[in-house]
C-alpha cells in the first residue's frame, strides 16, 4: 500500500489545528452570510422600484462586485485600505467585508430575481380579495418569494465557504492555511504527507457544505 | 321595485393616450346577471377591472350601493370585499393549499373565526364537487378544478357582485361545462354578475341582459332574446356572424354523393 501520508493527521495537535482552521474560515463566511443576507433583501427589494436612479447605482454596484475577482477585491480592502485610509483592518476582518459587499450584492440579484418572477395576477388576485397592500405581501407575496429564494441562497452560502479558501493569500490562516503548515513542518519526516493533509481538508469542506445543499436539495422538493 | 347595486356614469379610461372605455353608462339591479360580449380588444377586461379599481379610471363615477368606488378611496379594501373577481388565467395562490386559498381573505380581510370559515368552505367546495380535494394544492388541480376553486374563494367573501373574465377561455373544451355549470347555478340562486365570456350560448342561457361592447363604448344593451335574434346594429351582426360557419361543403361535392 503506497504512503499516503495520512499519519501526519494523528501527530499532535494537528487534526485539532486543521479543525480551528476550519471554525476560522465558517466564522467569516458565516458572518459574512448573517450580514449579507438582509443587506441584500434590502437591497434587492429597492431593484424592483421604480427609481431609475436608485436601480441604476445598485446595478453598478452588482456589475462590479462580480466583475472583480475576489482576490482583487480582497488585496483592495486589505491592502488598498491601509495605505489610502490608513486603517489597519486586520486580515480577518478585512475578509468579512469583502464577503459581505460580495455576499449583497449577490443575493441582492437573487431577491430581485425572485421577486420579479412573481406574476402580477398574484398582486391583483389578492388585492381583489379585498387584502390591503401590506397583507398582499405578507401573505401571498413574500412565502412565495422566500420559497423560491431559500435554495438559492444556500447554494450562494456553500460558495461563500469554499471561496474562503483565499483568504489565506492576505494572511488569514484557515483550513488551507493550516494544511500548507503541516506539511511545510513535516517535509522531512514524512514527505507524502500532502495527499493525506490535502484529503483532511477537502473532507472538511465536503462536511461543511454538504449538509447545507442537501438541506437546499430537501426544500426544493418539498416546495417545488 | 329591485334596486341597482352597481351604477356607472360617463366612465372614461384611457391607457396614456389611448381613449379604451368611452363614456360608458351602466346601471346592475340586485340579481340581475350582465353579460357583456364583444371583439377582442374592445375593452371588456378593463371595463370589470375598473369596476374593483384594479385600473384607475381617468373620468366618471363608479358606485356600489351607492358608494363611489375609486383606487384612492381608504375603503377600497371595503369596497373589494363585497365584489369578488374571478380571471381567465389560474390565479390560485401556489403555495397554499387548495383550503386555505378559499380561507386567507375571509380570516385575514373579514377577521372571521376559523372554524365558521372552515365549514363554510367546505360546504362550498363541496357543492362544486371539489370537497376531497381541499388539501391538494393548485398544482395538482387541473384547469377547470382550478376555476372552480376561483370561483369559490370569492364566494366566501359573501360578494354582492361577482365578476368573470373569461373564465373559462383558457380551459380545454372538455372542463369548460363544468365550471360554466357552476356560474349557471350560481345565476339560478340569484346572484349579480357581471359575465364577460366568448361562448354565445351560454350567454344566451345565463344572461338577463347582453351588452355588446365594440371600440371603446356600449353599442347594445338587449335581453338575449333580442341581441341574438334580431341584433340592432351591424357591427353587432358582423360579430355574430363570426360565431356561425357557413357550410363548405356543397351537397353534389360530398363524398356521399360522389359514391353514389
Ligand atoms: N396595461 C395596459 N396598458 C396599455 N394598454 C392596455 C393595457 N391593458 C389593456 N390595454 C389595451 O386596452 C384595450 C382593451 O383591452 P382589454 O384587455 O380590456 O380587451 P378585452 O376586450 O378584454 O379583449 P380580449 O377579448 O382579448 O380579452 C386593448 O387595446 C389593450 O391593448
Ligand atoms: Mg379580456
Amino acid at each position: 500500500m503506497p504512503d499516503l501520508g495520512l499519519e501526519v493527521l494523528l501527530k499532535g495537535q494537528n487534526m485539532v489545528r486543521l479543525l480551528e482552521g476550519l471554525w476560522i474560515a465558517l466564522r467569516i463566511s458565516l458572518t459574512a452570510v448573517v450580514i449579507s443576507i438582509p443587506a441584500g433583501i434590502l437591497l434587492g427589494a429597492m431593484m424592483t422600484r421604480k427609481n431609475r436612479v436608485v436601480r441604476a447605482v445598485l446595478r453598478l454596484y452588482l456589475e462590479i462586485i462580480r466583475i472583480m475577482p475576489q482576490m482583487v477585491l480582497l488585496f483592495i480592502v486589505f491592502f488598498g485600505t491601509t495605505r489610502a485610509f490608513g486603517w489597519d483592518l486586520s486580515g480577518e476582518t478585512a475578509s468579512i467585508l469583502v464577503f459581505s459587499l460580495w455576499g449583497t450584492a449577490e443575493m441582492s440579484d437573487l431577491v430581485r430575481g425572485a421577486l420579479i418572477s412573481i406574476p402580477v395576477h398574484q398582486y391583483e388576485s389578492g388585492e381583489a380579495l379585498g387584502l390591503r397592500r401590506v397583507q398582499v405581501y405578507r401573505y401571498i407575496i413574500i412565502p412565495q418569494t422566500f420559497r423560491r429564494l431559500v435554495p438559492l441562497s444556500i447554494n450562494l452560502i456553500t460558495r461563500m465557504i469554499k471561496t474562503t479558501s483565499l483568504i489565506l493569500m492576505i494572511g488569514v490562516v484557515e483550513v488551507l492555511k493550516v494544511a500548507q503548515q503541516i506539511i511545510e513542518a513535516n517535509r522531512m519526516a514524512s514527505p507524502n504527507a500532502a495527499f493525506g493533509v490535502y484529503l483532511a481538508v477537502f473532507l472538511l469542506y465536503f462536511i461543511a457544505c454538504w449538509p447545507i445543499s442537501m438541506f437546499a436539495k430537501y426544500l426544493e422538493k418539498r416546495w417545488r | 321595485m329591485t334596486e341597482t347595486l352597481l351604477k356607472i356614469e360617463h366612465l372614461v379610461k384611457k391607457f396614456d393616450d389611448n381613449l379604451i372605455l368611452d363614456d360608458i353608462n351602466l346601471e346592475v339591479k340586485k340579481g340581475e346577471v350582465i353579460v357583456v360580449i364583444g371583439p377582442s380588444g374592445c375593452g371588456k377586461s378593463t371595463l370589470l377591472r375598473c369596476i374593483n379599481a384594479l385600473e384607475p379610471i381617468q373620468g366618471g363615477t363608479i358606485s356600489l350601493d351607492g358608494e363611489p368606488i375609486d383606487d384612492k378611496s381608504r375603503s377600497l379594501s371595503v369596497l373589494r370585499e363585497k365584489i369578488g373577481m374571478v380571471f381567465q388565467s389560474y390565479e390560485l395562490f401556489p403555495h397554499l393549499s387548495v383550503l386555505n386559498n378559499v380561507m386567507l381573505a375571509p380570516l385575514k380581510v373579514q377577521k372571521r373565526k376559523k372554524e365558521e370559515v372552515k365549514e363554510e368552505a367546505l360546504t362550498l367546495l363541496e357543492r362544486v364537487g371539489l370537497k376531497e380535494k381541499a388539501g391538494s394544492f393548485p398544482r395538482q388541480l387541473s384547469g377547470g378544478q382550478k376555476q372552480r376553486v376561483a370561483i369559490v374563494r370569492a364566494l366566501c367573501m359573501h360578494p354582492e357582485l361577482l365578476l368573470f373574465d373569461e373564465v373559462t377561455a383558457a380551459l380545454d373544451p372538455e372542463m369548460v361545462r363544468e365550471v360554466l355549470d357552476v356560474i349557471l347555478k350560481l345565476a339560478a340562486q340569484g346572484r349579480t354578475m357581471i359575465i364577460v365570456t366568448h361562448e354565445m350560448q351560454f350567454a344566451q342561457a345565463v344572461a338577463d341582459r347582453i351588452l355588446f361592447l365594440d371600440g371603446g363604448s356600449i353599442i347594445e344593451s338587449a335581453p338575449p332574446e333580442e341581441f341574438f335574434e334580431h341584433p340592432k346594429t351591424d357591427r353587432a351582426k358582423q360579430f355574430l356572424n363570426t360565431f356561425t360557419f357557413e357550410a363548405v361543403k356543397t351537397p353534389h361535392k360530398t363524398i356521399k354523393e360522389e359514391e353514389d
